[in-house]
């Protein structure tokens, strides 16, 4: 089955408006944010308009309605990553947020005496991760290792072809290993990571596994178990979803031990003056009033993708990128970051165009309407590691076309007559 | 397009043939500032001298990597800020920023910022901004820190 572009494109009401003076839109930023179909604005003022209420404390029509909506996007999250159980979902603000919780909960686990001790850690263990991750998966680790003494070791990518260096996994991967955290899909070189096999290997010396799936879930199917991880995470904004609600999925028996992360209200089961039980996961984890709407809103994100498919979106992408890398490789002075070719990757293209920097190549591009991000796009170490201050990033998703990427190829040309380049 | 008016020939000449570029001796301060957003950096030297009854610029030097306008707005700035005494020299710096806080409502003062009201443009896209003021806030640090700190060479 393809995907019918034309009537995906009807639903996202803001690929209608014009910019910069009257140019369509072309948006080639979804890797940074998605766009949001009708579908989902009208959930979300669905909800505020007749359901809004607090969840499982307003003990009222409102509140049981507004806590079904709730609790079954929490459902449909469960199955849209393939969990065995809805209590393994947790809602969180944002992916960030979800790494944060298994860090800080570790840390809280680290300060006492009587933390379980596969959360525990001290001098001598390590975190390991990839050059390639995302800011969000490499601070909180740091963070964590300057509070607990532990040590913070990496996979070094391979170069400009963009895969990580499995070479050192022996040496990398020890019983001195707590817990390895790395990213399923580059948002900088759209490599698809090999998660299964480190997580066996992890698995293999009794460390945890973390993936970051937020370039991943929005564009394939993508099932815990099949990755073998222990965390997931992803973030409603880059498939559809409202901004401010994300989720982190955790094995149950595992979030069963971990030590809260926020306190507040909603995540207690009794509270004394001198101390406070927790709730049963997920609700021990989710302190506070949650992002309510959001969380509907991302359930009807979830209906919408799964009503379209995702093997038919990643069908679609990968049709869009195999166009688009072939066109970008034709331009001269242009580089790619990463794979060359659609296999073992998505639908994030990071280039250099050779004196232009990715600044100027953006404010060209958009100039035209064209939508890209420039900088360092939240990886500095692996803008580092391939000797490259930053780069341009076009990045595609269901409601792009193949004119589109013609657009863009022709707008680096554009971009390198302005600047005098070619 | 807008883009002849935001990327004046005089910001291209100056990218392309950068003034007063490269670290050099004596100095009396040294800061490195970073665009985080970005990643351009600058790292910058400031020589002050006695002029009279206060200090003037003697010299800046410095090495940078960045976009077409921070490249180029570091070089005007040089050109437009050494040899100015450090008094003068901050009140053009404020009358910089406040042209790029404009929202490209102002009218900028030839007089003062000479080559440098090219960046007029600029102060219409946000996200452009801090590149147009990276040097500027380099060297502004800089300055401080020697009148701070030290006597000047």
């Amino acid at each position: 089955m393809t995907l019918d572009v034309a009537r995906i494109r009807k639903d996202f009401p803001i690929l209608d408006r014009t910019v910069r003076g009257g140019r369509p839109l072309i948006y080639l930023d979804s890797a940074n944010t998605s766009q949001k179909p009708r579908q989902v604005i009208d959930a979300l003022t669905e909800f505020y308009e007749r359901h809004n209420a607090n969840i499982h404390r307003a003990n009222h029509e409102l509140g049981e309605e507004a806590t079904e909506a709730y609790e079954g996007a929490r459902i449909k999250a469960a199955q849209f990553i393939g969990a065995a159980d809805e209590t393994e979902v947790i809602f969180t603000k944002n992916i960030s947020e979800g790494i944060n919780l298994v860090a800080y909960s570790m840390g809280n686990a680290s300060a006492g005496s009587s933390g379980p001790d596969r959360f525990r850690l001290g001098p001598g263990d390590e975190i390991v991760v990839t050059e390639m991750e995302h800011h969000s998966n490499i601070v909180p680790w740091q963070l964590l290792c300057e509070r607990t003494g532990a040590t913070l070791r990496w996979f070094k990518v391979t170069g400009w072809d963009g895969q990580t260096d499995l070479s050192a996994i022996g040496d990398l991967i020890t019983e001195r290993t707590k817990l390895v955290a790395l990213v399923h899909q580059s948002n900088v070189l759209g490599t698809v990571n090999p998660v299964r096999e480190i997580a066996d290997r992890a698995h293999a010396v009794g460390a945890l596994v973390l993936a970051d799936a937020a370039q991943s879930v929005p564009h394939m199917p993508v099932d815990v178990a099949a990755l073998g991880v222990d965390f997931l995470g992803f973030t409603g904004h880059k498939m559809c979803g409202p901004t401010g609600i994300g989720v982190l999925w955790g094995r149950r028996e595992l979030l069963d031990e971990m030590p809260p992360f926020l306190g507040g209200g909603e995540m207690i089961e009794t509270v004394w003056m001198e101390r406070s039980t927790y709730a049963p996961p997920p609700h021990k984890f989710e302190a506070g009033t949650m992002p309510i709407a959001q969380a509907v809103g991302l359930a009807a994100a979830m209906d919408y993708l799964n009503e379209i498919g995702r093997d038919v979106i990643h069908a679609h992408e990968q049709q869009l990128l195999g166009h688009a890398l072939t066109k970008l490789a034709d331009i001269d002075g242009l580089r790619i970051l990463g794979p060359m070719t659609p296999e073992g990757r998505g639908a994030a293209i990071s280039f250099e165009v050779d004196g232009v920097h990715p600044h100027d190549v953006g404010q060209v591009l958009d100039e035209l309407g064209i939508a890209v991000r420039a900088g360092h796009h939240c990886a500095w170490p692996l803008h580092r590691a391939l000797g490259v201050q930053s780069s341009t990033r076009a990045s595609f998703y269901l409601y792009n076309t193949l004119d589109e990427v013609d657009a863009l190829a022709e707008g680096i040309r554009q971009t390198q007559r302005f600047f005098q380049v070619a | 397009m807008q883009l002849e008016s935001l990327y004046q020939e005089i910001i291209l000449d100056h990218y392309r043939h950068p003034h007063h570029k490269g670290l050099r001796e004596p100095h009396d301060a040294e800061v490195r500032h970073v665009n985080p957003i970005c990643g351009d950096e600058v790292t910058l030297r400031v020589a002050l001298k006695d002029a009279g009854a206060e200090p003037a610029v003697a010299d800046i030097s410095y090495d940078a990597l960045g976009c077409s306008i921070s490249q180029a707005s570091v070089s005007v700035m040089s050109d437009l800020i050494i040899g100015k005494p450090v008094s003068e020299a901050m009140e053009t710096c404020d009358e910089f920023v406040a042209l790029m806080q404009s929202r490209g409502e102002a009218e900028p003062d030839e007089d003062v910022l000479g080559d440098a009201v090219a960046f007029a443009g600029v102060s219409k896209y946000p996200a452009r901004i801090k590149c147009a003021l990276l040097g500027w806030m380099a060297w502004k640090d800089a300055t401080a820190q020697v009148m701070r700190d030290g006597e000047p060479s």
